[in-house]
């Protein structure tokens, strides 16, 4: 909706011919329009649609491995004949199969719960940040930033030396008489929040950050001027108005630990797995392209949700603030 | 309006605001520097000074947003330098009006009622009371965002009235306003404060804005008051040459004593001139005459008899003001003296023009004989 209505908004100050301008400024006006779309066209919606065209297949032993693939040589035939053997039966399978809906499930508590986790650690980072000397910022942020210059894989496999049973977490925790015994964190729950919080805390961190910065001082002084004790100013008019900096960032966490898979598969069990890595079984193990697809596009669906509720809140701040 | 004359403090009377030997400094520099300072109660005191003179530090130590480094505030004799900011009983209204952009109106009014756990009906009938105090009736579903600048500033004031502060501090509260609009909210800000009786302190750079609204105002210079007067008093009587060329306008003439007598100094300038001036000074002190501009009597030539402080000069420069016309007048030794002429007739036009030979005179009352 928002952006359908800038498109219109430029179209009209564009479509206004100033007698000075020569008419290709018209066109340029389009093309920058255009351009965003064009580039959703050809990078989301094309595959998204090859997916989708996929999940509709059923699994072949043949180069691609499923059936019916469009053959445009023969003309509008070919395409009748591949309409013709498109079905649903994929998702039929999935909804029929409870480790798929387990799966899902598992996915979403898994996200939601870490996601939790995050704005628990992130908050109070941000804020610190935040209110840290503003000349000590850039090198915060720096450091917020500074373990993406080491590759993902290679972290996580850092976590794995980590929780082992001779890693360094339960030596530290024996040592400080935390406990007896080392206890078995790797291929755990706990060891797959741990991996997860740790992966997604700058991607919680920057944009909570962004928003503390930005707050006018003046406001806090103002709540304490009126009798609003510092705790309490904290929560009744510092989050409120990062709210768009909560969303940002739980959106950013949320969304690609549903799909997630490195973390869940290097550090977690083997009983309770998450959609991602039930999607990798069936394109790589399985060799079932179809259902692969059809997972994907469960998924895709499952956090068009999401987003669309935080799109929704956003340009609804975006229109109050006119 | 509401006053003939400013009341003058009652020197006996315990004042209810003080600062003692009050300093802050943010590294080297000392915002404010071992002040002392005594606002009264149902006071409008103005804190008026150059940008960086430490009027705006002294406010938000009052507040308590800044701690200072030395010295003692009192408020109502008790000292509040250790009581955190939302434990005062005093409330500000910023120059930015640091509305809550998230909260109505309304909300924003009654966001210090709510934090002092007041019930819903009477938190409600006094945003209704202040909405209708600030003339702002019906908008109280409205956020800030949705207000005119004007109207903002209403409501920034409304909410710092809301509690009924022991003194309200206004930062800078009519920087952002243009100038008619300043002009009615100055007087609608004195009717409010004799209204309720409260005490208000008033930072400003304005000094016009000062002398409106203030019945004293403390003349701020790098962090230290140099005159705290009724705007008369320092306009009329100023403490020393800053505060003269600060507050108005001003003609200053250097000299030296030559006799007193009866009350009254004949001072000599460099070109030998002597000037009459009804003033208390020691003979042989080097001194400054310090003369307002519309206390300078002009004439066309030739000398006036009998006219006391005569001198000569030539219209060099002619101002314009509609009400006023200001002659910059060139002496014989070169020194320019400015002289305000009220236009009392529409006809009359300009009395003179550029290059006119013109005739000087002031009464030994007009002028002060300042020593610092």
């Amino acid at each position: 909706m928002a952006k359908g209505s800038v498109g219109t908004d430029l179209g009209s100050a564009v479509s206004r011919p100033h007698p000075a301008l020569p008419c290709w400024r018209g066109r340029a006006g389009w093309a920058i329009v255009a351009a965003p779309y064009l580039w959703l066209l050809g990078f989301f919606l094309v595959p998204f649609l090859i997916v989708l065209k996929i999940s509709l297949s059923e699994t072949a032993i043949a180069q691609p491995p499923y059936v019916p693939v469009l053959d445009f040589t023969a003309g509008f035939r070919g395409v009748k004949d591949f309409v013709a053997g498109l079905s649903f039966a994929n998702y039929f399978t999935i909804a029929g199969d409870y480790l798929y809906m387990f799966s899902y499930l598992k996915s979403l508590k898994v996200a939601a719960v870490s996601t939790a986790m995050l704005l628990l650690c992130g908050v109070p980072l941000a804020y610190a940040m935040a209110r840290a000397p503003r000349a000590a910022q850039p090198l915060l942020v720096t450091l917020v930033v500074l373990p993406f210059w080491t590759s993902f894989l290679i972290r996580v496999y850092a976590w794995i030396n980590i929780l082992q049973r001779d890693g360094l977490l339960n030596q530290a925790m024996v040592w400080l008489g935390l406990i007896d015994q080392p206890t078995t964190w790797l291929a755990t729950d706990t060891a797959v929040y741990i991996g997860l919080v740790y992966s997604y805390l700058p991607f919680m961190v920057l944009p909570l950050y962004a928003s503390f910065e930005r707050l006018d001082e003046s406001l806090l002084e103002a709540a304490a001027d009126l009798g609003c004790p510092r705790w309490k100013t904290f929560f009744v008019i510092t989050l409120p108005l990062a709210g768009r900096g909560l969303g940002a960032g739980a959106l950013l966490c949320f969304v690609p630990i549903v799909g997630e898979f490195v973390v869940p598969d290097l550090l977690g069990g083997s009983d309770a797995t998450m959609i991602g890595q039930t999607l990798w079984t069936e394109f790589f193990a399985n060799k079932d392209w179809p259902v692969a697809s059809a997972v994907a596009v469960v998924l895709i669906v499952l956090l068009i949700a999401p987003i669309a509720v935080y799109q929704h809140l956003q340009t609804g701040e975006i229109e109050g603030r006119r | 309006m509401r006053r003939g004359v400013a009341p003058r403090p009652d020197p006996t009377a315990e004042p209810l605001v003080r600062f003692e030997n009050v300093s802050r400094r943010f590294g080297d520099l000392a915002a404010v520097d071992r002040l002392n300072l005594d606002i009264y109660r149902e006071e409008f005191f103005a804190l008026l000074g150059p940008s960086g003179c430490g009027k705006t530090t002294l406010l938000r130590l009052l507040a308590g947003f800044e701690r200072p480094d030395a010295g003692r505030i009192l408020l109502g004799g008790r000292d509040i330098v250790a009581t955190p900011p939302h434990r005062r009983p005093v409330n500000m209204m910023f120059q930015s009006y640091a509305l809550f952009p998230h909260l109505t109106v309304a909300s924003n009014i009654a966001f210090g009622l709510r934090q002092d756990g007041i019930g819903k009906a009477a938190i409600a009938a006094r945003v209704d009371e202040m909405l209708a105090l600030v003339k702002l009736e019906g908008l109280g579903h409205r956020r800030p965002d949705q207000l005119s600048g004007g109207q903002r500033q209403r409501v920034a004031l409304a909410r710092s009235l809301a509690k009924r502060p022991q003194v309200l501090l206004l930062d800078e509260p009519m920087a952002a306003l243009d100038r008619r609009l300043r002009e009615q909210t100055q007087f609608e800000l004195m009717e409010l404060q004799a209204r309720l009786g409260l005490t208000f302190v008033i930072v400003t750079h304005d000094q016009s804005e000062a002398m409106t609204v203030a019945h004293r105002i403390a003349v701020m210079d790098r962090g230290r008051i140099v005159q705290a007067a009724t705007p008369s008093e320092l306009y009329e009587q100023p403490r020393s040459r800053w505060v003269a060329e600060f507050v108005g306008d001003v003609n200053l003439i250097k000299g030296l004593v030559l006799e007193t007598c009866a009350g009254e100094a004949v001072i000599a300038d460099k070109a030998g001139r002597r000037h009459r001036v009804a003033a208390d000074v020691a003979a042989g002190a080097q001194v400054f005459i310090a003369l307002r501009p519309e206390k300078v009597r002009i004439h066309a030539g030739p000398a006036p008899h009998h006219a006391p402080n005569a001198m000569r000069g030539q219209v060099c420069d002619i101002g314009y003001l509609g009400g006023l016309s200001i002659y910059k007048v060139r002496l014989d030794d070169g020194d320019l003296v400015k002289v305000a002429v009220a236009n009392v007739a529409r006809t009359s036009g300009q009395m003179f023009s550029a290059s006119d030979e013109v005739w000087l005179s002031w009464p030994p009352d007009a002028a002060v004989v300042l020593t610092g």
